[in-house]
């Protein structure tokens, strides 16, 4: 489907628009799905009928203006929430069903800004992504050790083991919190706004990690330029229907970034890779 | 922390061989650092019961216990042996179980409910047994069924249902556990203070202050029995979860999508330590800063980890508490002075003394 085909506000009655999502070739397969979801909160709808399919392995950015139910989503992809209508399944299994500890070990999630008071080293935080593995009692396996080495290598993290999280910058501590995701060895990663707070540097360094991970990922995004270098598939929500998606050269186009954000930009295809570059000219003109 | 030559050391120590022979030789200090806690414990015990007026070796002290185990001969005169077996024995060990649990339950609820405020008390439990206690002491409730304890008992757990259910309709949230157990916590103090003022002579009032702020005094074998009960069953089942209270590090939600059931483990969690306090606060009155402040100190020398955190808790809990008691009783011999009272005193600086020294490795 195409961005502007979705963009007209009165073709998403009740959700059918948004069932037809990236990778949906896979539907009634293997994996992590949302079916037609709902959530409301104090009597306003936050989530409106919205279906999605991570494509297994591939980045798939969330996309839309605050408040438009991004983090609902991923919170209800994670189990954390439970929503009021539709369903999530995991592997054709509606999330309930699926016990919290078996959910943590194909699912993880890196939140906007963890924190701790607790006096954790880098080496702690990682650890707790075992939790899941490990039972009541039992001593760290061979197998546990391994994944946490791994993970800490893997985010280039091997020679701060032993920092303490109270002296990590900003991208540090995301860097441990994918880290202590990894250590889940999860098939889905979910991360719900990763780069706040981060600068340019440690932006561009954690969204090539996090493409390089080759995990089925679903990543919320403010930064439209961001989501266009590294997400392989887009969807974009607002006021929690799904508005458009598919690659990022179908979904960032100039009218949808007009209708969705307000906001007058040209689309050029010019950024790394060919992919779609977008320069912001100023707030749309208000109808 | 030293971080330059640690971090180097680590990094040069990848080598799985490497990291296996440090987790042994980790494995081994561990054991050692256990072994001579528990030591230290045992010692402690062993030595506050020859302090006092009467005076005991801690030669006597041994033979006393051996000889009641069925191992060897008394050869103390009878009212020595009650001293010993009857009088400190029991009251150093309650001292220990009550330090011991208080502690456990204080790194517990904090831990559960994310705030460093936390202490067993937060839960309403001390207040409502103080109100128990004062009913069946003043008001003769329950009509002579009831004993002090059990009136305490029953007080505590009065207490703690209702600020479950407070808190429950409140939202359920840990914001909302402490703020119902502050509540609860007023309304039994103010309960207890009503019931003093209006019905107890001077006599009275006086033996409740004394319970009201914690005394051993009274210990006997069935305390005892019952507190070290209570601890075992509660240490276990704190010590099975300690794991998933790793888990709460990063707040709820970390908790919930590292798959910990939040709401039963809290459920579970709070039940126990409720219990356990409420058993101890029934035979010891109500021994404040121990559950507050202990966890604290126990977390400087293990780190936040729950494995060794909850054990050194317990331990330095209960050598803390046997030599406090130990003060309490002989300062101002023969007057004795309230637990709860010399905790705070020693308690506060000490506790100073620890965080001033924690505050350069944060």
């Amino acid at each position: 489907m195409t961005g502007s085909e979705t963009t007209d506000p009165n073709s998403t009655s009740s959700g059918p628009t948004g069932s037809e999502t990236a990778g949906s070739e896979t539907a009634g397969s293997e994996g992590l799905r949302a079916d037609r979801v709902g959530r409301a909160a104090g009597g306003t709808l936050i989530l409106d009928g919205v279906s999605l399919t991570p494509r297994p392995g591939a980045v798939t950015g969330l996309l839309g203006p605050n408040g438009s139910g991004k983090s609902t989503l991923l919170r209800l992809l994670a189990g954390v929430l439970a929503p009021d209508s539709g369903v999530v399944t995991l592997d054709d299994r509606p999330l309930p069903r699926v016990s919290r500890r078996a959910v943590a070990r194909r699912i993880a999630v890196v939140e906007q800004q963890a924190d701790t008071r607790l006096a954790l080293s880098v080496h702690d935080v990682v650890r707790l992504g075992r939790i899941p593995h490990r039972r009541a009692w039992a001593a760290a396996t061979a197998a546990d050790e391994e994944a946490v080495r791994s993970a800490l290598a893997r985010t280039g993290l091997a020679d701060k083991t032993h920092r303490p999280w109270h002296s990590l910058s900003g991208g540090e501590r995301q860097r441990v919190q994918i880290a202590r995701a990894l250590a889940q060895e999860p098939r889905e990663l979910l991360l719900d706004e990763p780069t706040n707070h981060l600068d340019i540097q440690h932006q561009l360094a954690l969204l090539t990690l996090i493409t390089e991970l080759r995990i089925t990922s679903v990543v919320a995004l403010h930064d439209l330029n961001l989501a266009a270098m590294y997400c392989d598939r887009l969807v974009v929500l607002r006021e929690g229907r799904v508005v458009a998606c598919g690659s990022p050269h179908d979904v960032l186009t100039e009218a949808l970034i007009a209708d969705v954000y307000g906001v007058r930009a040209t689309v050029t295809a010019d950024g790394p890779d060919d992919r779609p570059h977008i320069r912001f000219l100023g707030a749309a003109p208000t109808p | 922390m030293t971080a330059a030559p640690s971090a180097s050391k680590t990094a040069a120590s990848e080598a799985p061989s490497r990291g296996a022979r440090a987790a042994a030789v980790g494995g081994l200090r561990r054991t050692l650092l256990w072994a001579s806690g528990l030591a230290l414990l045992c010692a402690s015990v062993a030595v506050a019961i020859t302090i006092g007026p009467a005076d005991i070796a801690v030669g006597d002290v041994w033979s006393a216990v051996a000889a009641h185990l069925g191992w060897g001969r008394a050869r103390l005169t009878p009212l020595r042996d009650g001293i010993v077996w009857n009088l400190r024995l029991p009251r150093t060990l309650l001292a220990a179980v009550c330090g011991a649990g208080l502690a456990v339950c204080g790194a517990v609820m904090q831990s559960l409910l994310r705030n460093p405020l936390a202490d067993p008390f937060v839960l309403g439990v001390s207040s409502g047994a103080s109100t128990g206690a004062v009913l069946v002491v003043v008001l003769g409730a329950g009509g002579g069924l009831l004993s002090v304890s059990g009136g305490a008992f029953l007080g505590a757990l009065v207490s703690f249902a209702l600020v479950l259910l407070l808190s429950h309709t409140l939202g359920g949230t840990t914001d909302r556990v402490v703020l119902a157990g502050v509540a609860a916590m007023q309304l039994f103090s103010a309960l207890t203070s009503f019931v003093v003022m209006t019905a107890a002579d001077a006599e009275t009032t006086r033996g409740i202050m004394f319970w009201l702020l914690g005394s051993l005094s009274g210990a006997d074998w069935t305390d005892v029995t019952v507190g070290a009960a209570a601890l075992v069953v509660a240490l276990t089942v704190c010590l099975g979860h300690a794991r998933t209270l790793d888990a709460f590090a990063f707040g709820q939600d970390a908790a919930l999508s590292l798959g910990v059931s939040v709401a039963r483990t809290r459920l579970v969690l709070l039940c126990t330590t409720a219990l356990l306090t409420a058993a101890l606060v029934s035979s010891a009155g109500a021994i404040g800063f121990v559950g507050l402040v202990l966890p604290h100190a126990a977390r400087v020398l293990t780190g936040p980890g729950h494995t060794r955190l909850l054990p050194a808790t317990a331990l330095t809990g209960a050598v803390f508490l046997v030599w406090v008691d130990t003060l309490a009783r002989t300062v101002l011999d023969p007057q004795e002075v309230p637990v709860g009272v010399v905790t705070s005193l020693i308690g506060v600086p000490a506790f100073v003394a620890v965080l001033y020294r924690a505050k350069g490795t944060r």
